[in-house]
């Protein structure tokens, strides 16, 4: 607070006043009202990551079944004299005991004490059906192995990552190249061009979809990574927009220093614009990785019929389309494939939280 | 600023000089040229041909598993138009979901801005991270994941809801996935977790408001509502109107998770048989290229006319700050 400094150098002289204290407690509870709504909110916004991890460590019988208690556990069994039974919660002289029912019965059913088996059986008359299984906390690990390898999860990650990285080193150079050139060269018809170029991020691509994806498969390239790939290599609006803006904070006489010095006009570029725009580039190339790893409706057109290759996005949903009655693996797939966006955005969140990503400026 | 913010400037803004051409000019203008060639051959290639070309495509009947082609003249625009129902009703289901997805996602994302903006939230940095992060989740791994959340039998938002006193779980509970009428809210629940770009904008905007005003404000005795409503807000519509075109961008090409989840089926009842569900149907599960380059035209020409209009309305209320 502004008032600090001096509320110090007077603090020891005289006592504080009583309304200056009032607004500090006013201050401290607001500060802790607010912290407890946001709590409050992320709580109920990230219910259900908690959920999927939870349900991704079931078994396929709990996970599917509404009465199940919601933490991972299975009925409890006791092995005795080779044979599993199932552990009953049985109610005996007034207080419950956990029992292996080894006989069941509809009047009378038989028990052993999985504490004291040597006991011999135990006779309880009622209705076994009656009684509640006791279940005991049980963690499926398993189920990551298994969806693991159902999904072929590392084939998926390697076609993943090949797409990812091959349009990022082409989008983002052929983006910077006509970024600058819109944020620097005066040229006929600049304007009108940079309006049609933004209009291509407002208008569905689904217009220019149907020739294209007729011409690749007259050419054979449906069912490889072509088409996918090349379109991108010319750059992309939204990455442009973002680099021209960031182009046009930066100074120009580091050009005219350059131009001085005998540099030409793509080589001022590559050695001046370029290293000044690495916040920038650093952004745009998170942004189209992120575009790529969630890339869906093209993969999913161009490679059907081709099963192998496709991404983990495409792959994720014939998954889910195939596993539909075990939602404990399609929660360990759909977890695994979070796993590594999430981990290179906690380590470059400071980039996404500055605001570049989405408005080209630092702040 | 915003590509919505750069646009308005731009028509603005003054024009490339007409007549002569000076020597330098010219050298100029030709390595402006230069530097954007990736984009125009890009442009041409693979958006202004191909347009052209689907809408000659749209006047044939196409079919390209067995790669015949008949001209049909405008056959197809007429079926699309008068004697098919699921145009029609495909895009009024996207359009109603539109009508209850923004306004509730576009709100919650203000609200949350104006909290991560608050002086008085502790940890600010740790709570942008985490709102922000399930933005980032595979859309496909956020929609399955809802998909189980949102699941009458075994999910836990009926469970929570139970926990009121309201009968949620089961078959006569709330069947979020199953019930048509409610598809719209469910799908807007799937949708929840990507609104953290919206958010990061909003609070970008939020920081960019002088802080000379709210303590104008706040001298002159002005309250947080008061402020919220007369400075917060006025100065964050350029951020919203570009929430509203991204968001109607998205609305229009919505896909992904009534795919995932659903398929083609437009189970419950065609309430999930959104315009692009039907245009992916329409072409590639049963290959009628000429019909679906129709049904990609008509989303062409419905996507300008919104967009013509929310940039027409933008003077009524959107509020630019002169100068940048």
């Amino acid at each position: 607070m502004a008032t600090s400094i001096r509320d110090k150098r007077r603090g020891e002289v005289e006592p504080e006043p009583e309304w200056k204290l009032k607004a500090r407690r006013r201050t401290l509870l607001l500060k802790m009202g607010t912290t407890a709504l946001a709590t409050v909110l992320l709580a109920i916004f990230l219910m259900p990551m908690a959920y999927a991890f939870i349900t991704s460590v079931k078994t396929s019988e709990q996970a599917s079944d509404p009465e199940a208690p919601i933490l991972p556990s299975q009925p409890a069994t006791f092995e005795y004299e080779g044979r599993e039974y199932d552990i009953l919660a049985v109610p005996i002289d007034g207080e419950v005991q956990n029992l292996a029912i080894v006989q069941p019965g509809r009047q009378e059913s038989e028990f052993i004490d999985p504490d004291d088996p040597d006991a011999g059986t135990i006779v309880w008359e009622g209705n076994w059906r009656q009684l509640d299984s006791v279940r005991e906390s049980a963690w499926a690990w398993g189920n990551y192995q298994d969806a693991w390898d159902f999904i072929n999860f590392p084939r998926m990650l390697f076609w993943t990552l090949l797409y990812a990285f091959v349009t990022l080193v082409g989008a983002v150079s052929a983006s910077a190249l006509v970024a600058y050139g819109f944020a620097r060269f005066r040229f006929p018809f600049r304007s009108v061009l940079f309006m049609v170029l933004i209009g291509t991020i407002v208008l569905p691509p689904a217009v220019a979809l149907i020739p294209k994806y007729a011409f690749f498969t007259q050419i054979g390239w449906t069912g490889t990574w072509l088409p996918l790939i090349v379109p991108l290599m010319f750059g992309n609006a939204y990455n442009v927009f973002l680099l021209r803006q960031y182009f046009m904070t930066i100074p120009r006489e580091m050009e005219q220093a350059a131009a001085v010095d005998g540099a030409g006009p793509f080589r001022t570029f590559i050695q001046v614009i370029l290293p000044q725009a690495v916040p920038a580039l650093t952004a745009v190339s998170l942004f189209h990785f992120f575009f790529a790893w969630n890339d869906f409706f093209d993969p999913l057109i161009y490679l059907a019929g081709n099963r192998d290759i496709v991404p983990i996005s495409v792959g994720l949903t014939f998954f889910s389309g195939t596993y539909e009655n075990n939602p404990n693996l399609i929660m360990a797939a759909s977890f695994i494939a979070l796993v590594i966006p999430l981990t290179i955005f906690f380590f470059s969140q400071r980039i996404f939280l500055s605001g570049i990503v989405v408005s080209g400026a630092d702040k | 600023m915003t590509f919505t913010d750069a646009i308005s400037k731009e028509r603005a803004g003054p024009r490339f000089r007409r007549g002569k051409m000076s020597d330098s000019e010219k050298y100029e203008a030709k390595l402006g040229f230069a530097f954007i060639s990736p984009w125009l051959i890009g442009f041409l290639v693979f958006y202004l041909i191909p347009m052209a070309a689907s809408f000659i495509i749209s006047l044939f009947d196409y079919n390209l598993a067995t790669n015949e082609a008949s001209f049909t003249g405008l056959d197809n625009w007429t079926r699309m138009l008068f004697d098919d129902p699921n145009t029609w009703s495909s895009l009024w289901v996207t359009l109603r979901f539109g009508l209850i997805m923004l306004p509730i996602s576009m709100f919650s994302a203000f609200m949350l801005a104006v909290l991560l903006n608050s002086l008085n939230l502790w940890g600010r940095n740790i709570f942008r991270t985490l709102f922000f992060a399930p933005s980032l989740v595979p859309f496909v791994a956020g929609a399955l994941i809802w998909g189980q959340v949102l699941n009458s039998q075994t999910g836990w938002l009926n469970r929570i809801i139970e926990l009121f006193g309201i009968n949620a779980v089961g078959v006569d509970g709330i069947r979020w996935l199953d019930n048509p009428t409610l598809i719209p809210v469910t799908y807007t629940f799937i949708g929840i977790w990507g609104i953290g770009n919206m958010i990061l904008i909003t609070l970008a905007g939020l920081q960019g408001i002088p802080t000379a005003l709210h303590e104008a404000a706040h001298i002159d005795g002005a309250g947080w509502w008061r402020r919220l409503r007369t400075i917060s807000i006025p100065m964050v519509t350029p951020v919203i109107f570009y929430n509203l075109v991204l968001g109607v961008v998205a609305l229009l090409q919505y896909f992904l998770p009534p795919f995932v989840l659903q398929g083609t089926t437009g189970y419950p009842e065609g309430a999930t048989n959104f315009f692009m569900i039907y245009f992916y149907q329409q072409a590639f599960d049963f290959s009628q290229m000429g019909y679906g380059a129709a049904l990609a035209w008509f989303l062409f020409f419905i996507g300008l006319a919104i967009t013509i209009l929310l940039f027409g309305t933008q003077k009524y209320w959107v509020y630019y700050a002169g100068g940048d």
